[in-house]
């Protein structure tokens, strides 16, 4: 995470947002400041015209090379609400020579002036792989990259909490689910950690928590549900990755349910202002019974109207910080 | 030479915010409006229009506009450091608005602000409001009610701080751009109009 020059990629010198990679190296105040600035973009809903004009004249290309509706949405709709012009690009699963076609690809859009890529990969690193390749007037933001990290989703989740609990200090935040290849988990454990969350526990069966966890996330692991749950302040569960799976993590979907699916009466031994989230897409009867998801607890479709108003600030963030580069670039270092 | 302390003190701001509410109160009247809704622009223009609010009576709760999105120097400046949402409680369509600022230099605050407003609905008619207008305009716009003029020189800057006492001070404008958290309290950003936004407290 640190550049060669000993400095954070993600920040220019005078520690503004330029690329969102990754919450690690990220500060409690920088992370607080995107979600103040969120806050302020929530209002955007309540226009008539859903548009504020601070990124007219800015193109973001939409970069996924793994599929995603909802999160691509999201984004697409962010910068449209920023007055961005939007490029969507599917290029799918298919792109199998990373390295070349990755970098012809960035070159072709740098080429087409774009100031801003949403990537998405499978592959661990890549937007910062990208990142370190673009030129420098462009920003990245990470949409996911493999398991590595999800920040935008991090974030939401923070925002989220934030907007219930009023604040971090003394949360019992409890993560339950496929921690081993979630890059959503990653991204909310490292955000939690910072922001100054009380406890922070990984509820799963053993097979889906990376080995050494505790030291290595700053976690409490649990293998039972109620005794993950007791007293919680947030409930979050991961979606089973099913797509990534290739034997061996579960005997059955159904036997996971039956130890680690969230149902009402688990619920309860959690605090009684609990809140239930979710990055979607849920698996009904997977990883929660549908009365959970539909139920007084859930802040779930909430998540998804936050993450605009999170990606929002992000993107405005880092287009912000290039306008700061281009004005002081005469008497700067190159 | 941009000096330091009072410009006008609170008694002075108070005197004029009074003698503003009756100004409005007759210009609304000359039009025939009999209900017109009250928007203050953050955070200056929003502690006058408290008081205004206040002295006139209005029966529509007072909204709030916070122009930081709107602004013209975002890909110079970047993002404000500090948004507060904009907070419309009643629809603007078809209705007379006052909207209301406290230092109208530049004109550039009032033009993103006729921005947002337009972005919330149409209204029938705008009227503004202002505190102190001063020298130094660079767009048409002018002010229907004042409650000071003043004249100052073109590197002196007033701002008015509040919310209690309400009182106008010299001061300058911080070019250099702050990193948020930590300090949020003690930044001013640069004001639209180029007069530093003042803080809250």
């Amino acid at each position: 995470m640190v550049g060669t020059n000993g400095i954070n990629p993600q920040l220019d010198a005078q520690g503004n947002l330029r690329h969102f990679l990754s919450i690690d190296g990220l500060d409690r105040p920088l992370l607080t400041e995107i979600l103040d600035r969120a806050e302020g973009f929530l209002g955007v809903a309540q226009q008539a015209v859903k548009k504020v004009p601070l990124c007219r004249g800015k193109i973001v290309a939409n970069l996924f090379f793994e599929n995603s509706t909802r999160t691509r949405t999201t984004f697409e709709l962010a910068a449209k609400r920023l007055s961005a012009d939007v490029l969507n690009l599917n290029i799918g699963t298919s792109a199998t020579a990373k390295g070349e076609t990755l970098l012809d690809t960035l070159r072709n859009l740098e080429a087409m002036h774009v100031d801003m890529f949403v990537v998405r990969h499978a592959d661990s690193g890549a937007a910062h792989f990208i990142a370190e390749h673009a030129a420098p007037h462009v920003s990245i933001i990470n949409a996911g990259d493999g398991r590595h990290a999800h920040p935008t989703q991090g974030m939401l989740d923070m925002f989220t909490i934030r907007r219930h609990k009023g604040g971090f200090e003394g949360l019992r935040v409890a993560i339950v689910g496929d921690v081993l290849l979630s890059r959503v988990a990653r991204s909310q454990i490292a955000a939690l950690n910072t922001l100054g969350a009380g406890e922070v526990r990984i509820v799963a069966p053993s097979t889906l928590i990376p080995t050494r966890a505790e030291e290595a996330l700053g976690v409490r692991v649990f293998h039972d549900l109620r005794e993950g749950l007791r007293d919680a302040d947030v409930i979050i569960l991961l979606r089973l990755q099913r797509e990534r799976m290739d034997g061996g993590f579960l005997p059955s979907e159904h036997e996971y349910f039956y130890l680690f699916g969230l149902t009402e009466k688990r619920l309860s031994g959690a605090k009684p202002d609990v809140i239930v989230m979710h990055p979607g897409p849920i698996n009904r009867g997977v990883e929660m019974d549908s009365k959970v998801a539909d139920g007084p607890h859930s802040v779930i479709l909430e998540q998804v109207s936050n993450g605009l108003a999170v990606r929002m600030a992000v993107m405005s963030m880092c287009m912000g910080a290039q306008g700061l580069a281009a004005s002081s670039a005469p008497g700067a270092d190159v | 030479m941009s000096s330091t302390g009072n410009f006008r003190d609170a008694a002075t701001i108070d005197a004029a915010i009074i003698a503003m509410a009756d100004r409005v109160r007759v210009k609304f009247a000359e039009r025939g409006i009999k209900s017109p809704l009250m928007i203050g622009i953050h955070t200056g223009g929003v502690w006058i229009a408290e008081r205004l609010h206040a002295l006139l009576g209005l029966p529509d709760p007072l909204g709030q506009l916070d122009i930081s999105f709107y602004r013209d120097d975002f890909t110079r400046i970047g993002l404000h450091p500090q948004v507060r949402p904009s907070h419309l409680p009643v629809a603007v369509d078809d209705r007379h608005i006052c909207l209301v600022d406290d230092v109208l230099q530049s004109g550039r605050t009032i033009r993103a602000a006729l921005n947002v407003l337009f972005d919330y609905g149409r209204p029938a008619s705008v009227l503004l409001a202002i505190l102190a207008d001063r020298d130094g305009r660079e767009l048409p716009i002018n002010p229907d009610v004042v409650g000071l003029a003043v004249r100052l020189g073109p590197d002196d800057q007033i701002k008015l701080t509040g919310p209690d006492p309400l009182v106008l001070v010299h001061g300058r404008v911080p070019h250099e751009r702050r990193r948020g958290g930590g300090e949020e309290a003690a930044g001013e950003g640069e004001g639209g109009d180029g007069v530093p936004t003042p803080t809250r407290d």
